[in-house]
């Protein structure tokens, strides 16, 4: 069989597997989840000024949607920062792009093979906390309804499958992330420049959303893309946030994955 | 799709340029590597080496210029390396994966039947017994080697080698030149680029010396050798005396006084002669007249480090050419 993308992808996942960012990352997004539900478990208090806050005593389901709000401040674009980053700038670190690129698969499926890669671990990311906060927060506040942002009650099971909806829609914004991670990581040829690059730049966006005089432009910011999700859990469901934020997130992550695509395929691989 | 056959040119390069802004690293280089040849791209450190054999393999965009390897351009694509394989500068691996999965990646991406090679390429370069540990833990000198193994793997009829021997020990070196020996007597075209004059004398038949980019020699050894021609030198009880004979003398030239006493060049020996008896009737002493042959050393050093700029124009295909400093 000739190699193509996919054994690109093989084995940018087996290089991901090799790494302890890659379980750092992971790590992370299991273990936030176990904090926070200790924590609930401890105090008697709870979030009440975010949007299923007061809820997280009642049901479990309402501990991974709280996560998915407090998570798109800075630790889900962090996560998914340090693969996106460093993907590309690790060849540049080890000097090995050469090496890669002196085979018999051309640069487009390199680069293909890493961001398939990438979005893979942001996924597996988003899995972990999904999975573990949901599992805590049943065992800490049981497997019941959940009141939606409509007012209604809905049933633990529709709640269940609501919360896997929302889980998997916030990918969407995530996934923009991790493209403008690639792009810093293929330009700046440098990790940790890439991935504060990356973290800044959301950073960024959050704040030009609280500068006042802004407002026209929230529809439009990645950050306001994070509470899209919030749409499945209104009853009928808003797709208007929905929508938006698919074409939204579209407009930062395809430039920004046509660029890096650009800069890899014409870059010079000239060592240091 | 061409496929490669033997009769094609593994390398062929004809003006080939790279400038990064004001810097040209690399100046209208032609190269001829025929199929066979163990070709040595010798040149000081900076001269533009690394630089020309990163465009050959399609890493680096030429400014000008073009590389065909076996016919084939690899600046359109990886199918232009089937056939071909090598490193440039020191051999890079990942150091958290081990020797061996560094090789299946690198025979993964070569496709083919390049994984079913790995144990014997790596049997053939003596790390059969260190493969499954991680590169990170490994010598410069297993580094090289490891690179070697990868180039293997892909069955090359070419092999392109940039400063192979560097950072070896003595023995690693030997084993190194013992391998290229070995694989050039099995049919493969190997070109290394090398600032060790020894290292390029030993192995290769034919030589391009690189100076400040440009080719400053390009043809056999022997033809350089034949080419440097051979001095004199004179030691005399008066050396004012002998220079002034030897200026006088039809047939000297290229008077130097050294150390050691005048090195001249001569038309022929009998003007050698000559001057013998010109010297005797001018009462100035012989100590000594000995012939002194120009070593590679001596010619290298006179391409790569003399005042003039290599010529402009290049050499006919495969052709030598002097560089017009003048050696020995």
């Amino acid at each position: 069989m000739n190699p193509g993308v996919l054994t690109v992808y093989r084995w940018e996942l087996r290089k991901l597997r090799a790494q302890k960012r890659t379980y750092l990352g992971l790590g992370a997004a299991a273990l936030v989840p176990i904090i926070f539900v200790v924590a609930l478990a401890t105090q008697s208090g709870q979030p009440d000024e975010v949007a299923f806050g007061r809820y997280l005593h009642d049901t479990g389901l309402a501990v991974p949607l709280v996560l998915l709000l407090f998570g798109s401040v800075w630790m889900f674009p962090l996560i998914t920062a340090l693969v996106a980053g460093d993907i590309v700038a690790a060849e540049d670190r080890h000097d090995t792009l050469k090496g890669i690129l002196t085979r018999s698969v051309e640069r487009q499926q390199v680069f293909a093979g890493k961001v398939l890669a990438t979005f893979t671990y942001a996924v597996l990311a988003i899995a972990i906390t999904g999975a573990v906060a949901l599992g805590a927060g049943i065992l800490a506040s049981g497997f019941n309804s959940i009141v939606s942002l409509s007012g209604t009650r809905v049933s633990a099971t529709e709640g269940l499958g609501l919360v896997g909806l929302s889980l998997c829609f916030y990918l969407v914004p995530i996934l923009a992330v991790a493209s403008i991670g690639l792009l810093f990581s293929t330009v700046f040829r440098n990790s940790a420049a890439a991935i504060v690059g990356t973290l800044m730049f959301s950073l960024l966006v959050q704040l030009v959303g609280i500068l006042p005089g802004l407002g026209a432009l929230h529809p439009y910011l990645l950050s306001t893309q994070f509470n899209a999700w919030q749409g499945f859990l209104r009853s009928p469901i808003d797709w208007g946030p929905v929508i938006r934020a698919l074409w939204v997130c579209a407009l930062y992550a395809a430039p920004a994955l046509f660029a890096a695509v650009l800069v890899f395929l014409r870059r010079d691989v000239a060592g240091d | 799709m061409p496929r490669v056959t033997p009769q094609a040119i593994p390398i062929e390069v004809r003006g080939l340029v790279k400038r990064y802004g004001e810097l040209v690293a690399v100046d209208g280089v032609d190269l001829t590597v025929e199929a066979g040849d163990v070709f040595g791209y010798l040149g000081p450190n900076g001269a533009g080496k690394t630089t020309s054999l990163r465009m050959m393999l399609g890493l680096i965009r030429p400014s000008a210029g073009e590389v065909r390897l076996f016919g084939r351009d690899p600046q359109l694509g990886v199918k232009a390396l089937e056939g071909v394989a090598g490193f440039v500068e020191a051999p890079s691996f990942y150091p958290y994966l081990s020797g061996r999965e560094n090789l299946r990646l690198f025979a993964s991406l070569d496709g083919g039947d390049a994984l079913e090679r790995i144990e014997e390429s790596l049997g053939i370069v003596g790390l059969a017994g260190c493969a499954k540990d991680r590169v990170g833990g490994y010598s410069h000198g297993m580094r090289q080697r490891l690179g070697i193994a990868a180039a293997l793997l892909r069955k090359p009829r070419l092999l392109m080698l940039d400063e192979p021997a560097t950072g070896l020990d003595p023995g690693g070196m030997r084993d190194m030149r013992d391998l290229i020996r070995e694989l050039s007597a099995g049919g493969m075209t190997v070109i290394l680029s090398s600032h060790l004059l020894a290292e390029v004398e030993e192995l290769c038949n034919r030589v391009a010396i690189v100076r400040s980019g440009r080719i400053a020699y390009q043809g056999s050894l022997a033809e350089l050798r034949a080419q440097a021609g051979d001095s004199y030198l004179l030691r005399t009880s008066d050396e004012a005396r002998a220079r002034a004979v030897l200026a006088a003398q039809p047939g000297i030239e290229g008077l130097e006084a050294t150390a050691d006493g005048t090195r001249f060049g001569a038309r022929d020996e009998s003007a050698v002669g000559a001057l013998s008896l010109a010297l005797a009737d001018a009462d100035a002493p012989i100590l000594e007249l000995s012939r002194r042959h120009a070593t590679l050393e001596d010619l290298f050093f006179s391409l790569t480090e003399g005042d003039a700029p290599p010529p402009a124009a290049p050499a006919a295909d495969g052709a030598p050419r002097r560089h017009p400093v003048e050696a020995a």
